[in-house]
């Protein structure tokens, strides 16, 4: 595949990129939707993004990328204890995909000729250690929603069909992009993202200039392009693999906590996993900024992002959850 | 604009994309089957790629690539075949106007993947509301609306292939400068255009155009076609300095001010200014009501559980089989595979030697059903003292003829009802018509109005009601005289802020609404709140009920 468009070349959208980087200091944040109008740039960003991650180091010849020999499921038998390096994967999940490509199924070639019973992994085993986009999301079939569910909730794909029986880990952070005139999602599946982005084009004049002037660049001179932002993407790499070794480090102070909760019984969020959520990204904010301690504006920060998508819709509300998020979080943190 | 000059203009962007067909995406062209779509397929003759003609109902192998079911039972082993995607190509897509929304999302994601398509969406729509779906129009340059022209007019032709096989190759060294950029982007944001991708055709368009007329940079005159032919479908807004009296009239405008009164002062003027004036004149008159209308459609077909009849492979009343494969969605009818396969098996026995049914892909067919969604009548009641006391009787006489149709076409009804300080549910979504009727009958009247409280509690049964796969409509009876605001204080003022706001929420869930008057003399109050709602408005007429129900029903089953 050609390069992708740079990550940091892109104009503006400054929370979408916090939230992917975010859930690249510290997965288990959970997933990332995007919701935006066409043509913001949801797709590019994405893209962008899966060329910003850092390497992995995994087994060769291990269909789930395993991180140590030993961590092969049974069933893999071309496992090499080589270890390489390869580009974290990030698995586009098409529409219109069938179940058994998403989960493996019985290999129909190995068992038509050989006439054995074989294990043909799938979507899901590939994007183990990484991620899974997903374009327009709330078109997908919701029979593949309620698979994908449950698997990124528990982090095993167990297959159990056609005489097989398989299990594999499939850690995955999920990345949902949609445009909301198109549908909405179930909260059942909203509430398992961990964050929620709203996209726009930006009003500003000179920000919409620059960004087609960038993107014009990248379509006509495409090489010259990339060497210009190669020291960019560098350096964000970078910052993104500090702040992964500085994660442990961050304690999160009990005032921090308290506020997370009290955040949360304000705006009347279903669950503890709002606050969970902000826990950890407010920690992961903080070591991608290189502090100890996450302070109050951090959390000001993440809080739209994090419980946005959480809130029971107000019909009286015309200006959107994040809106109400925000202006929770000041009286809160006032 | 003439008929002659929308074909000119179609032929202007057709060239274009010859030049430039993967950077500029690809063309809608509106036209019934007849002679002029002929034409313009003849024309599109130019464009450089094979091309294949697909049509939405496509199966998914033909075009995405999949198992090879034939092959792979002949070789014994997994074939797959490529699909159309695969290779550089214009796929032409015919009926556009019937690709389902996901059809179109797969489309466009498979395009941005591999980036070396051209797609000519062929829409043969007649109503406003039958367009392509948004998705692919976004991602491809021009649109081309050729309705209502003769043959006639298609003299113009695409410039020869020579010409434009060198214009391709000159392309690469079209120079644009910052300033035609910056002026396309804002000219883009005066229109409320929001996507980036119209500045960006816009561009590579205009230096297409360029490449044609044998320049080597672009000047002035092709940016403004490149805007006119970009820019004019995509328009969401008329520009604020323009008025929108001028930029209704054909002809281009002349404002009374003065900015562009003589030709040679249009020379000073900044561009940007010059490509909104261009892009103005092109834009036809009733296109906002047109977006509106397109809008509506679009927001019924989203979403699961909207829309009045559809396909289903599951469930509702059985429909022929149709030859197919049996997928994830879609379920083996095997008597019909039999039947099929019968006539077949003489001839196919000698072939195949001592098998007892011999069945060929070819004879597989697939279980269809159609299945209604219920339609669900939400009426919101004004119960308050200030109708109660004109005309609440007959109100409920025409509520109660509604109820009786809506027996008859087996609809589900909801009532709420308003008066005092605020709104009640008296009956959620049920089929119990009897029961409806009961409670309407009994329901009492005084108080004041909580109008906003009643659309409220509206706008969250038609929300509960597309959840459960219902399609809700409204209908309001009231005199249009909220007087309680929503905290169910006494303040008019308030209240009809309230009320407008909560109008315009139950407008953004595209339901259709009626909005009947039963106030003694029908007058504004009403009528405005049907136009924040965008409803139909019905005063109800003196002493005829009957008549009343049949409006409404007539306006709310269009």
């Amino acid at each position: 595949m050609s390069q992708p468009f740079p990550f940091t070349a892109i104009v503006g959208q400054d929370e979408m990129k916090l939230a992917l980087i975010l859930t690249a200091i510290d997965p288990s944040i959970g997933g990332v939707l995007v919701f935006g109008d066409r043509g913001t740039g949801k797709s590019t960003l994405v893209r962008g993004f899966a060329a910003l991650l850092p390497e992995i180091k995994s087994v060769k010849g291990c269909p789930v990328n395993s991180a140590r020999l030993e961590d092969c499921p049974d069933w893999v038998t071309t496992a090499t204890d080589e270890m390489i390096s390869q580009p974290t994967p990030v698995i586009d999940l098409p529409l219109g995909v069938t179940e058994d490509r998403v989960t493996g199924a019985l290999d129909i070639e190995r068992a038509l000729t050989q006439g054995e019973k074989a294990f043909e992994p799938g979507l899901l085993a590939r994007a183990n250690r990484g991620y899974l986009y997903i374009d327009e999301v709330n078109l997908l079939e919701d029979h593949v929603v309620d698979l994908l569910l449950d698997v990124a909730q528990s982090g095993v794909n167990a297959v159990e069909r056609e005489g097989l029986s398989v299990r594999h880990p499939a850690r995955f952070v999920l990345i949902g992009s949609g445009n909301p005139e198109e549908g909405e999602l179930r909260p059942q599946l909203l509430d398992r993202f961990g964050l929620s982005v709203e996209v726009s084009s930006s009003n500003d004049i000179g920000a919409r200039i620059e960004a087609v002037r960038r993107r014009d660049h990248f379509d006509t001179d495409r090489s010259g392009f990339l060497r210009k932002w190669r020291s960019r993407e560098t350096k964000t790499r970078k910052k993104i693999l500090a702040a992964r070794e500085n994660l442990a480090a961050v304690k999160v102070p009990e005032d921090i906590l308290r506020l997370c909760a009290e955040l949360s019984v304000a705006l009347g969020a279903d669950g503890l996993r709002g606050e969970l959520t902000m826990l950890r990204t407010v920690r992961a904010l903080a070591a991608y900024e290189g502090r100890e301690a996450p302070q109050r504006e951090d959390l000001r920060r993440i809080a739209p992002m994090a419980l946005s998508h959480r809130l029971r819709r107000d019909p009286l509300d015309e200006a959107g959850s994040t809106t109400r998020v925000q202006r929770t979080a000041e009286d809160v943190l006032a | 604009m003439t008929g002659r000059t929308a074909w000119q203009a179609a032929m202007r962007a057709l060239s274009a994309l010859a030049v430039d067909p993967v950077g500029l995406g690809g063309i809608t062209v509106r036209a019934r089957v007849g002679p002029v779509q002929s034409a313009f397929e003849e024309a599109s003759d130019a464009l450089p790629l094979p091309r294949h003609r697909i049509n939405p109902t496509a199966p998914d192998a033909q075009l995405f690539g999949g198992l090879d079911v034939l092959a792979s039972l002949q070789e014994g082993r997994v074939v797959q075949q490529p699909g159309l995607i695969a290779e550089p190509a214009v796929l032409m897509l015919t009926s556009a106007e019937r690709a389902t929304g996901r059809f179109a999302a797969r489309l466009a994601q498979l395009l941005d993947q591999k980036n070396q398509h051209c797609l000519v969406l062929l829409d043969e729509g007649i109503e406003d509301d039958e367009v392509p779906p948004l998705t692919l129009r976004e991602r491809i340059a021009f649109s081309a609306d050729l309705t209502g022209l003769s043959w006639r007019d298609t003299d113009q032709k695409v410039p020869a292939l020579d010409v434009l096989s060198l214009a391709r190759q000159r392309l690469g060294q079209i120079e644009t400068t910052t300033e035609h950029l910056d002026s396309l982007v804002a000219a883009a944001a005066q229109f409320g255009i929001d996507s980036l991708r119209a500045p960006l055709f816009a561009l590579r368009c205009a230096r297409a155009l360029a490449a044609i007329d044998g320049q080597d940079k672009v000047d002035e005159p092709q940016i403004c076609e490149a805007a006119e032919l970009v820019y004019a479908a995509r328009a969401t807004r008329l520009p604020e300095t323009t008025d929108t009296s001028e930029a209704q009239e054909p002809p281009p405008p002349q404002p009374e001010s003065g900015e562009s009164g003589s030709p040679g002062e249009t020379q000073s003027m900044p561009l940007e200014d010059i490509l909104v004036s261009a892009v103005a004149a092109q834009l036809p008159e009733d296109i906002f009501e047109q977006q509106r209308r397109q809008q509506i459609a679009r927001a019924k077909a989203g979403g699961s559980g909207a829309g009045a009849r559809r396909f289903s492979q599951r469930r509702g009343r059985p429909l022929a089989s149709r030859p197919g494969r049996p997928n994830g969605q879609s379920r083996i009818d095997v008597v019909a595979t039999l039947r099929s396969a019968a006539p077949f098996q003489g001839l196919r026995k000698k072939r195949e030697d001592g098998a007892k049914v011999v069945i060929y892909p070819s004879d597989l067919r697939v279980r269809r059903y159609e299945t209604h969604s219920d339609r669900l009548l939400i009426m919101a009641v004004d119960a308050s003292g200030s109708s109660a006391f004109a005309r609440m009787a007959e109100a409920k006489g025409a509520a109660e003829l509604l109820l009786a149709r809506g027996y008859a076409a087996r609809d589900h009804v909801a009532l709420v009802a308003f008066s005092g300080t605020e709104a009640e549910v008296l009956l959620p979504a049920t089929r119990s018509l009897v029961q409806a009727k009961r409670r309407l009958a009994a329901l009492p009247g005084g108080g004041g109005t909580p109008l906003a409280s009643g659309l409220i509690a509206a706008t969250k049964l038609v929300e509960a009601a597309t959840h459960h796969g219902l399609s809700p409509s409204v209908v309001v009876l009231t005199d249009g005289r909220g007087n309680i605001a929503l905290d169910g204080t006494a303040d008019r003022a308030a209240a009809r802020k309230d009320t407008e706001t909560a109008a315009k929420n139950l407008r953004q869930s595209y339901t259709p609404t009626v909005v009947i008057d039963i106030s003694s003399r029908p007058g504004k109050d009403s009528a405005n709140l049907a136009h924040w709602l965008e409803a139909h408005y019905l005063p109800l007429p003196r002493a005829d009920a009957a008549k009343i129900s049949q409006a409404a029903d007539a306006a709310l089953r269009t």
